[in-house]
């Protein structure tokens, strides 16, 4: 019996019945590093999004009883709002503490540690508007790991960001994965995932190929891919694989 | 001993004044940090509009029970979350965006309330709805006044952290916890709780003036949630204060005076401000090494 962090049993995925994530079956393996890459519009951001509760699926169901913490592509953050970096760093304890738990000494030294860890110490009292988009992108991985949730789900997360930074979140990405924890991360620079991510998923409205990177990312692979349709057929007929 | 004239014997010599004083600063308490929230959130319109679709349910309870603290409470309670629940209702469901929406229940609960009002009213009456009565706060509405911004604090101290996680990220809310939407709904709540309030001592058009007012002003000196919150709040009780001598010395109605004095350090903060007040950018300083 294999442990399995993530089930995804026949899942079709979509907004308005449109699919974006076509009659998916497979299983994530606990531990495991898996990349999600494919092009624009393939569907997986809409993956990670159905794998953390915020979107429904159309059918089938994922199956996943773990806790997890998720890095929305481009999170939805409100710059302007006068909030420290210390106190958004802060939130990522609310799965452990609750919403109203006492942040204690303890907690305020993880924090501090948390933002150690991303190179961002000496920024505590610094107002999230003042940042570039590195440093806050550093910011979110600090409280990504005080979230300390045994699955990770990664959208994006080294979009536009100097090779620094980009760098220094790799190492991280990759010493969660050594301490055990289940990742799974869309990405689009491929040499990275050849060089990092032991599994890949190619996604294109359906999964084109899923397992070993190197078996995974062939030039055949690559090209069916491309072949995606983009646009939707608005007077698409009904799928004829409903199980 | 002018400063005895000036300043306290107004209150030593009328319990009506003392009376206006507790209530405004009661006011002033609850309306500053909600007035900060509803600016942070860029819902200022939204505080308007919901401060003006109290005046119709006031205006059916006045109707009912004549000029009842009650009745006219209750009334404007109901209307006010019934009209910041529809507007956001509204706006999920059909192509208007939430401002169209709110200026729309705006006009017509101005208008309604009105005629409401008219079917009983006198225009005495009406003028007291619409512009309120600080100087004549009887026991019972000082201790709604009292009671409402007591509430309305305790109750923003619990949801205080959901509260502003919302603002600054409702996606991460809604993943490490599912009750994001409730703490929407609670804030309305505080909103029309403290609008009404704001309604028996300043009207339903001024109501909103001493909570959006002091946290616009707050916003050009500092920018911590929690100074700002600080700021709004003095700013909203020493207007309080200074509008109320201010009416009694020179005879202007009390709450508009009391809304001009926060006008005024609105003004001032425009100007002045240390956090992109005006006066700094024509200032021109030497930029700083790192």
């Amino acid at each position: 019996m294999t442990r399995t962090a993530i089930r995804f049993h026949d899942l079709t995925l979509g907004y308005d019945r449109h699919p974006a994530v076509h009659h998916l079956d497979g299983e994530i393996e606990i531990g495991s590093m898996t990349a999600i890459v494919g092009p624009n519009g393939g569907g997986k951001s809409t993956l990670l999004k159905a794998i953390a509760g915020a979107l429904k699926p159309l059918d089938g169901r994922i199956y996943i009883d773990q806790r997890m913490a998720w890095l929305p592509q481009s999170a939805d953050i409100d710059r302007s709002f006068p909030i420290t970096v210390f106190d958004l760093v802060a939130m990522g304890l609310i799965p452990t503490r609750g919403l109203l738990g006492r942040i204690g000494r303890k907690d305020s030294a993880a924090i501090e540690q948390a933002l150690d860890a991303v190179g961002m110490n000496g920024f505590e009292d610094r107002i999230i508007g003042t940042l570039s988009g590195g440093q806050m992108q550093r910011i979110l991985f600090a409280r990504l790991l005080l979230q300390d949730a045994p699955i990770l789900l990664l959208d994006e997360p080294l979009t536009a960001l100097d090779s620094a930074t980009a760098t220094d979140l790799v190492a991280l990405i990759s010493q969660w994965h050594a301490q055990g924890r289940t990742i799974l991360a869309v990405l689009h620079d491929m040499d990275l995932v050849t060089r990092i991510f032991p599994q890949t998923l190619l996604l294109a409205r359906e999964p084109i190929a899923w397992g070993k990177t190197a078996d995974v990312l062939t030039p055949a692979h690559l090209q069916a891919a491309r072949q995606m349709v983009e646009a939707y057929d608005p007077f698409a007929d009904y799928c004829a694989r409903v199980a | 001993m002018m400063l005895y004239d000036l300043m306290i014997a107004p209150f030593a010599d009328f319990s009506f004044m003392r009376r206006a004083l507790v209530g405004v600063i009661a006011l002033a308490l609850g309306a500053g940090p909600i007035g900060i929230f509803l600016m942070l959130r860029r819902m200022s319109l939204m505080g308007d509009a919901m401060a003006h679709a109290i005046l119709p349910g006031a205006a059916i309870g006045y109707l009912l029970g004549g000029l009842s603290l009650g009745f006219m409470t209750a009334g404007g309670l109901v209307a006010g979350f019934a009209v910041a629940l529809l507007a956001g209702a509204l706006a999920r469901v059909t192509v208007l965006r939430e401002d169209a929406t709110l200026a729309s229940f705006y006009l017509l609960s101005l208008a309604g309330g009105v005629v409401l009002l008219s079917l009983k009213g006198s225009n005495l009456d009406l003028l007291h709805v619409l512009f309120g009565s600080v100087l004549a706060l009887d026991d019972a509405t000082l201790i709604l006044l009292v009671s409402a911004s007591s509430l309305s604090l305790m109750v923003l101290a619990l949801i205080f952290r959901p509260l502003v996680l919302e603002c600054v990220d409702p996606v991460f809310l809604a993943s490490v916890n599912g009750h994001g939407g409730r703490v929407h709904l609670l804030f309305l709540g505080l909103l029309t709780l403290n609008l009404v309030a704001g309604f028996h001592a300043l009207g339903t058009l001024l109501a909103v003036g001493l909570m959006m007012l002091p946290a616009v002003a707050a916003r050009f000196w500092c920018r911590g949630i929690g100074m700002l919150m600080m700021t709004a709040t003095s700013i909203g009780m020493v207007s309080g204060l200074i509008g109320i001598l201010l009416s009694y010395h020179s005879g202007l109605p009390t709450g508009p005076s009391i809304i001009l004095t926060t006008g005024m350090f609105y003004v001032v903060s425009i100007l002045f401000g240390s956090q992109g007040g005006l006066m700094l950018s024509l200032i021109r300083r030497p930029h700083l090494r790192g």
